[in-house]
């Protein structure tokens, strides 16, 4: 057995699932309220990257120090994946809110496609090098080769947000009105919650994580592309499921398993087949247990 | 007034929104920032015309909705056309010779744009029997584009085997495929299954990817022979011509399948099992034998065009197979009209053709594509030709009543 592997192995799945799970958050949350699985939002996440790199480029360029850059960059990520996400809800899944179930799915589909070409078309096919704005920390030099300053600053991030996401969700009265409204969304109204704010605000909280994950991970792998948010979209999706569509903290749970079970299988079978064993992952939990490791099961009322 | 006032807010608001995307543009080489504001303006202006426009359009929406719930079934103006025989039939007659002669009177270009056209044809007919007839929303067509086209290609590299043998081999192999993602998905449905099915595209083209020993990997498979006229050799242009009727027959196959199958009593099982699963479980339909037939008959079709695809292009990769295919698919499906035929061709020549045709806006044409499938559910989720049901006329008043239980 070979112990510093292992670690390895384990930091770096702890690093890829806050990641999956800063993503799933905003899935989880917005099928908890609406019932539907919001295609778009892998691309949320892309466009949260390509707008940090935006950023970060032109405040390089005029000279900011990196870790400065670094807090604006994210912070415009946040403040514009909030508005795209703001936006496509009023556009794309608004005017469909009581039109069946695969109506809202197909215009999400759509709306997914089109965040891509319009990243393609307003800037480019190719990856583009993002800079590597976290900087280093003196007291992770003993574990530097396997822990590096930017999994620690994704690890710590992703937690703290998550964390002030449940005490918002838990402790102020819009996180009970949400809590509501993913309940039972007539009785919610009925006792004055306005259900269209709340979901407003369920897809800005979504989006601002995703843009953040974003920022995070594509400072920290170094490249993005307009195809990214595919990929990263599925597999947050699966965390989700994972967890337990509609849970928050399963979705917290569900990446985590997602990411520490990928660079298990990585790293002991085979890195060729990564995405189809997150892909085999999926399939096999859906079949076998869709309601996932904290959703509860549904019964179906005839 | 207050609208214009409105739109105003609205367009600052989309100038505000796309400003990082559009209007900068950074080197990450050279380290410079170009700033386009021009396409602000243009934003600006495009977003205060559409956001007046948009509740305009929702109203009539609306307008029109409250309509058809209080007026009668009104006879479709093509309805009335496919009931007069002679204009239905000179019509096929017509679009059957055009057909005919477009590979001797066109260009190789031109008939290869066809022979795509009347694979999405065929793709799109398949699908349709799944998403349309039978509801269930799928969306890993390509991984049985891809079964089709790789069966064909690797049954000619390891056993050699010929074009004709391979079409309905590679049709079998994909309804097949169809049957083994159907079992284990039986009970999902809705947006589930749309996930599930489209894990199940990816996983299939990541294995062709990666399975270098077997399939080439990333670079594919090459030189796949081309179908053979009875031991004749045909040069490029005419063995191009020689797939496009062979594409063009089994188009109509498939048109002539599709439709009675939709008609007959498993696509009424199929539509059943589409409107309610429970209830339709209750009028004695068997659920599960359905939905496989349902999988295995879309499927199968997708894995005939996968063969022809194969033998057309004589090479192919994964690369041809993503999820951008698959969504292509089911944008010709959505936008023709979920469960019509006739829609689904109509879509086809739409996504296939009309982009060849104005290559002008070939750029534009995935985002294209993507704005319609959104406006499409937003406005006209049934599509540019609603499916119909089947109009049957009963002459004899007294045969009806005693013949009612049987009907």
């Amino acid at each position: 057995m070979d112990w510093q592997y292992l670690a390895e192995l384990f930091l770096g799945g702890l690093t890829r699932g806050s990641i999956y799970a800063l993503i799933a958050i905003g899935y989880t949350m917005v099928y908890g309220i609406i019932e539907l699985i919001n295609f778009a939002h892998g691309e949320i996440y892309m466009l949260g990257a390509f707008t940090g790199l935006i950023v970060a480029s032109v405040l390089g360029i005029l000279g900011f120090p990196p870790a400065q850059i670094l807090i604006l960059a994210a912070l415009a990520a946040i403040i514009y994946c909030a508005g795209y996400g703001y936006t496509m809800e009023k556009i794309a899944y608004k005017p469909l809110r009581g039109a069946g179930r695969l109506s809202p799915l197909i215009s999400a589909i759509g709306m997914s496609l089109f965040l891509q070409n319009y990243i393609i078309l307003a800037q480019t096919s190719d990856f583009l090098p993002f800079p590597s704005l976290i900087p280093e920390f003196a007291f992770l030099d003993p574990v530097a080769h396997i822990f590096g300053s930017s999994n620690f600053v994704i690890v710590l991030t992703s937690s703290v947000s998550m964390a002030a996401l449940t005490v918002f969700i838990k402790y102020t009265k819009m996180g009970k009105a949400m809590r509501a409204t993913a309940q039972n969304r007539k009785m919610a109204m009925l006792l004055g919650v306005n259900a269209d704010k709340i979901i407003s605000i369920t897809f800005l909280l979504g989006s601002s994580l995703a843009a953040l994950g974003g920022v995070l991970i594509a400072s920290h792998v170094g490249m993005v592309n307009f195809a990214v948010g595919f990929l990263a979209g599925i597999k947050a999706f699966t965390a989700a499921v994972l967890g337990g569509i509609g849970s928050i903290p399963g979705a917290m749970l569900g990446g985590l398993f997602l990411g520490l079970s990928e660079s298990f299988a990585t790293g002991y079978i085979s890195s060729d087949y990564e995405d189809v064993f997150a892909f085999t992952l999926l399939v096999v939990f859906l079949i076998f247990r869709p309601s996932g490791i904290m959703g509860k099961a549904k019964v179906e009322k005839v | 007034m207050h609208a214009l006032k409105k739109s105003l807010l609205i367009s600052l608001w989309f100038m505000f929104l796309t400003f990082p995307i559009m209007v900068i543009r950074v080197n990450t080489i050279e380290h410079t920032v170009i700033w386009r504001w021009n396409n602000l303006i243009l934003i600006g202006i495009g977003s205060f015309v559409l956001s007046l426009i948009w509740p305009w359009a929702l109203r009539r929406r609306e307008a029109s909705r409250a309509k058809d719930s209080t007026a009668q079934a009104q006879v479709h103006i093509l309805d009335r056309l496919a009931a007069n025989k002679n204009i239905l039939r000179t019509v096929i007659v017509a679009l059957l010779a055009l057909f005919l002669a477009i590979p001797l009177l066109g260009t190789t270009y031109q008939t290869n744009i066809l022979i795509s056209f009347l694979l999405y044809v065929i793709l799109g007919l398949g699908l349709n029997i799944i998403v349309g007839v039978a509801g269930l929303l799928f969306l890993g067509h390509a991984a049985f584009y891809a079964i089709g086209a790789y069966s064909y290609a690797l049954l000619s590299q390891y056993f050699g085997l010929g074009f004709w043998l391979a079409l309905p081999l590679g049709g079998l192999i994909a309804a097949l495929a169809g049957l083994a993602l159907a079992f284990p998905v039986l009970r999902l449905r809705g947006d589930y299954l749309a996930i599930v099915t489209l894990g199940f595209g990816e996983i299939v083209r990541l294995v062709l990817e990666n399975w270098s020993s077997l399939t080439g990997g990333p670079s594919g498979v090459s030189n796949i022979p081309r179908p053979g006229l009875m031991g004749m050799q045909l040069d490029v242009a005419q063995a191009n011509i020689y797939v496009y009727y062979i594409v063009l027959v089994m188009a109509m196959i498939t048109i002539v399948a599709v439709a009675r199958v939709k008609d007959s009593r498993i696509g009424r099982a199929l539509q059943a099992l589409r409107e309610d699963e429970i209830a339709c479980q209750a009028m004695g339909i068997d659920r599960v034998g359905v939905k496989l037939m349902a999988f295995s008959l879309g499927t199968a079709w997708a894995g005939f065009a996968g063969v022809i695809f194969a033998a057309k292009t004589t090479f192919i990769n994964p690369a041809s197979f993503t999820f951008f295919e698959s969504a292509i698919i089911l944008s010709i499906v959505v936008l023709g009209g979920m469960g019509s035929n006739l829609g689904v061709i109509l879509g086809a020549a739409f996504l296939v053709l009309l982009p060849e045709y104005m290559r002008a806006f070939s750029e534009y044409r995935m985002i294209l594509f993507a704005t319609a499938m959104v406006l499409m559910m937003v406005f006209r989720p049934q599509g540019l030709i609603p499916a119909r049901g089947r109009i049957y006329h009963v002459d004899d008043p007294d045969a009806h009543s005693s013949n009612g239980g049987q009907a």
